[in-house]
């Protein structure tokens, strides 16, 4: 993140700004007398490119808080093609008038990649390329948040061979951007993720991907409910079988939780109602850089020695060796950082692209 | 004389589209739907495991989560000649018309009613006289003086703050109709499904794991049953579920239908509006007794033409004269001319970017302006949606949905007629929501009878293993989805996808015109519709999002071999 010019100093600068900054002189019914206190809220931008709107969808599915509380209450979100009234010009001026009256101080949500093939004419909005937006809204912002896989690593349009050149934010912009994987994040982690900034007015500890410790530091496979079937050897031969009717481990059908980063196991989706192992099917990596591209989902990850002790597990993230070289060798750094009990600080400014 | 508009971004739909129009003494002449972004799946695809394609393809959309999953399973199931258990079927069906229920609701809500609903209105209403126009639609108990009060209070508050995602908004403007309190009301419940709708969802991460994106299974569904375990679909899942149904339930016929007809009510002139296309084709959905069956499906496959109800057209969508696209206005290139339809087993898809170099302000004077290709039926162009839906179940004698149609006409006052229109659009989801729901709980109620009776199989695994499948296959996928009719069309050679091609609902109804100049939907649509004020077409939105256009879902083809791809630079 240093190397792209992120500092953490200057984010606390901007959580202070964006405490500072004023919104009554916006208001579009003058005269009414807020109750609360409305300079808190930050000044936010959600844009959309090259995405499906499952973050979108996603961010409104949270539960603590709720979203309308969020819209409410906690951020001055003043431009998001899925939900806002306006459209066309008006849209647009919602956008500019942000950015003008707040430079410096707004967060710039981003869902989906930037195509670049062809100029940039693969996604425009109101006859402008994605790239262009990106840039004129990303240049005088605080900070940037690449929600979803899209926008941390390119995601599906990104997998092989990538025809429209779909790029993530942190290659196209010089700008602190904290990357919150997953297609999509759970919703909660993405609440989290803004309450972390504008609550605790702190930037959550990131690794050297960008990603939210908070979050993102253990893998699925380590914090799974079925982690004990994995260690006894009791394994899922085939969907359904009677080894599945008992929920057994999903490893030999193609489980990625022992190479995927993410919160699932513990956080769950939908208020903690399941994850996807424990409705049966297989993680299928989806918080992980190229995971379209690691393998058919349904063959189980190769080299993969034995079962029953820790340390097996932690080889795995050294011994697949399919396309995720670059994030396999994130998850070495993480595993070994985690096995010298160091967990705390992972700067390196060699990261790997994604 | 004419002039010409420009609505980008049209906002409150998933993805990217650019409607242009033209306006002459208050009404649209003419129109232009422009898909503005393109993602390239279908290249994707080729080579991959056929048993990945429903978890790429789902990611074509989130808004409409699962249902690309469905129709690919379908897909690769139709060329492999794989039969899924009874079970699955059911929790197929649970899924489906969990995402109905909840599509509709959001898209009523947060998609379409600000279209209708003034916001800043509502801070005039007397929140007295919401509660008693809210308790006389309907019973929900949550609609009280008091509660209305607390929302007023809470826009108000935020009205001082700057508005956030209703700044900007056509607020005042002569074409909202709503008293005050009907205004409240709407802006209350707004709030109120924007909480209900992350419960409905639950369903979904019950048997799919997770919500936006459940898991799905070629030969049936992931999670397995078993009533003596704890790590399975067990009574306390079931439970859960059933909970989650109840409530959905109690929203759907306490809250969403009344809204819907409430506010429908002081908007009946929108019944003459908008009417569009007279075509309209469904796949039919929700099989009872296998994919394979369609005549026991809830909703009947067909076309109605020149909307005469006296005639269902049967579809076949192997006929390689049936359903055809066409590229002679998009940014296309076939090789055998523009000018020629293809069906998807034959399709081609090589992008030519020919529109102007952005930055651009209009697309006027391009004879090519959408990444959206053209669809037809038979040559004809065809509306697709949960009117479709209606109209060919209708027609097909389906009584469960003639009862639906003919109560909500009666409870509007309204004749059949009223049906084709915008306002007609917008009614008929509601219907359609009510029919799913109906049909949720009726499936709930059939896989509870399959545990009961330990009927519980929940994947067919005979053909699994790829050395068990033909060198050669070719397979569809039919699904009615939430915003219509929607088919994947497969080709397997030596377990490999060889080609994909998906043919979505927004395809049907927002692309742009074909060979013959005839239109689409959209631009059908908006031809005769009132601009009372070119700066503000709020109307265009109206027309527009009675659709509910799901951009994404209709782009997603790919690019042509060896393109330049500009090289990625570092600050």
């Amino acid at each position: 993140m240093q190397a792209k010019g992120y500092n953490r100093r200057d984010f606390l600068q901007f959580c202070g700004a964006a405490a500072a900054m004023a919104g009554l002189d916006r208001s579009a019914v003058g005269q009414v007398v807020s109750a609360f206190d409305v300079k808190s809220k930050p000044a936010v931008v959600w844009l959309h490119f090259q995405e499906c709107t499952c973050c979108s969808e996603s961010f409104i599915r949270a539960s603590h808080p709720i979203v309308a509380d969020v819209l409410l209450d906690v951020l001055d979100l003043n431009y998001t093609e899925t939900l806002q009234a306006a459209a066309g010009f008006q849209a647009e001026k919602c956008l500019t008038d942000t950015i003008a009256n707040n430079k410096g101080k707004y967060i710039v949500l981003v869902e989906g990649a930037v195509p670049l093939g062809d100029d940039g004419v693969y996604c425009m909005i109101g006859g402008k390329t994605a790239e262009s937006i990106l840039q004129e809204v990303a240049k005088d912002a605080a900070a940037v948040i690449a929600w979803g896989s899209c926008a941390s690593n390119g995601c599906v349009q990104a997998a092989k061979p990538n025809p429209t050149g779909a790029t993530p934010i942190h290659k196209l912009v010089d700008k602190p951007v904290i990357n919150v994987p997953g297609c999509p994040p759970i919703a909660d982690v993405m609440m989290a993720v803004v309450t972390h900034m504008v609550v605790l007015g702190q930037l959550p500890a990131l690794d050297n991907l960008g990603r939210p410790k908070e979050f993102y530091s253990r893998r699925v496979h380590d914090t799974c409910y079925r982690r004990a079937n994995y260690d006894a050897g009791l394994f899922v031969e085939s969907f359904d079988d009677e080894n599945a009717r008992k929920g057994y481990c999903l490893y030999k059908v193609g489980c990625r939780g022992p190479v995927t980063y993410n919160a699932c196991s513990v956080v769950r989706w939908n208020e903690g109602t399941s994850y996807p192992i424990q409705s049966g099917h297989p993680c299928i990596g989806c918080s992980e850089a190229g995971f379209w591209d690691n393998g058919p989902f349904y063959q189980h990850l190769p080299s993969f020695p034995g079962f029953g002790i820790e340390s097996t597990a932690d080889s795995v993230g050294t011994a697949v060796g399919l396309a995720t070289i670059a994030g396999v060798a994130a998850h070495a750094i993480v595993t070994n950082v985690r096995k010298r009990a160091v967990i705390a600080e992972v700067h390196t400014d060699d990261q790997p692209e994604v | 004389m004419a002039t010409r508009i420009v609505v980008d971004p049209v906002t409150r739909i998933e993805g990217h589209l650019r409607i242009e129009a033209t306006v002459e003494n208050g009404k649209i002449t003419d129109a232009w739907s422009a898909g503005t972004m393109v993602r390239g799946l279908e290249k994707i695809l080729r080579g991959r495991d056929p048993r990945d394609a429903w978890a790429i393809t789902e990611r074509v959309c989130g808004v409409c989560t699962s249902i690309h999953a469905l129709a690919s399973v379908r897909a690769v199931e139709d060329a492999l000649s794989i039969t899924v258990p009874h079970t699955a079927e059911i929790i197929r069906n649970i899924m489906q018309t969990t995402q109905y229920v909840h599509d509709h609701v959001v898209h009523f809500y947060h998609l379409h009613a600000l279209d209708w609903v003034d916001i800043v209105n509502a801070l005039k209403a007397d929140p007295q006289k919401t509660a008693a126009l809210a308790q006389s639609l309907s019973k929900w108990d949550k609609n009280t003086p008091a509660y209305f009060s607390s929302v007023q209070d809470k826009i108000k508050q935020f009205a001082a703050s700057g508005l956030g995602i209703f700044a900007n908004g056509y607020w005042g403007h002569p074409a909202f109709k709503l008293p005050p309190e009907a205004n409240l009301l709407a802006v209350a419940h707004y709030l109120d499904a924007l909480e209900w709708q992350k419960e409905i969802v639950k369903i979904h991460a019950v048997f799919g794991g997770k919500n936006p994106h459940p898991n799905f299974l070629v030969g049936g569904v992931p999670c397995s049953i078993n009533t003596d375990e704890v790590n399975a679909i067990n009574s306390e899942r079931l439970n859960l579920v059933k909970k989650l149904i109840d409530q959905a339930d109690e929203f759907v016929t306490q809250v969403y239908i009344p809204d819907l007809l409430a506010v429908a009510s002081f908007y009946k002139d929108w019944a003459a509006i908008g009417g569009g296309l007279s075509n309209y084709l469904s796949y039919g959905e929700f099989p009872t007794e296998g994919y394979g069956n369609p005549d026991k499906f809830k909703y009947a496959r067909g076309v109605i033409l020149n909307r005469d109800l006296s005639t269902v057209h049967p579809v076949n969508p192997r006929d390689s004269q049936e359903i055809k696209e066409y590229i002679a206005h998009s940014w296309y290139t076939y090789e055998g001319g523009d000018n020629v339809g293809l069906h998807p087993w034959a399709g081609e898809t090589d992008i030519k970017y020919s529109g102007p170099k952005p930055p651009f302000q209009t697309l006027e004077g391009f004879d090519k302006y959408s990444f959206l290709k053209t669809p037809r039926w038979k040559e004809q162009a065809m509306e697709v949606g949960p009117l479709s839906r209606l109209l060919v179940s209708y027609a097909a004698g389906r009584t469960e949905v003639q009862d639906a149609v003919k109560g909500a006409l009666g409870k509007l006052n309204v004749p059949v007629s009223a049906l084709f229109s915008t306002l007609g659009r917008t009614a008929a989801r509601g219907i359609d929501a009510e029919l799913a729901m109906g049909w949720l709980k009726e499936f709930f109620n059939d896989l509870m009878a399959q545990v009961k009776i330990h009927e519980v199989s929940t994947f067919n695994p005979e053909r699994w293993e790829p050395k068990t499948w033909p060198t050669d296959a070719e397979g569809v996928g039919l699904v009615e989805a939430p915003r219509g009719a929607l088919a994947h069309w497969i080709k397997i050679h030596d377990g490999k996808i060889e080609n994909y091609q998906l043919v979505v609902p927004t395809t049907w109804n927002g692309s742009p015109r074909d060979a013959k100049g005839q239109r689409s939907s959209f631009e059908s649509a908006l031809i005769g519709t009132p601009v009372a004020n070119i700066e503000q077409p709020v109307e265009i939105l109206r027309t527009i999002h009675s659709f509910d256009p799901c951009l994404a879902c209709a782009v997603h083809l790919y690019d042509s071999e060896g393109r330049h791809i500009q090289r990625v630079t570092f600050e």
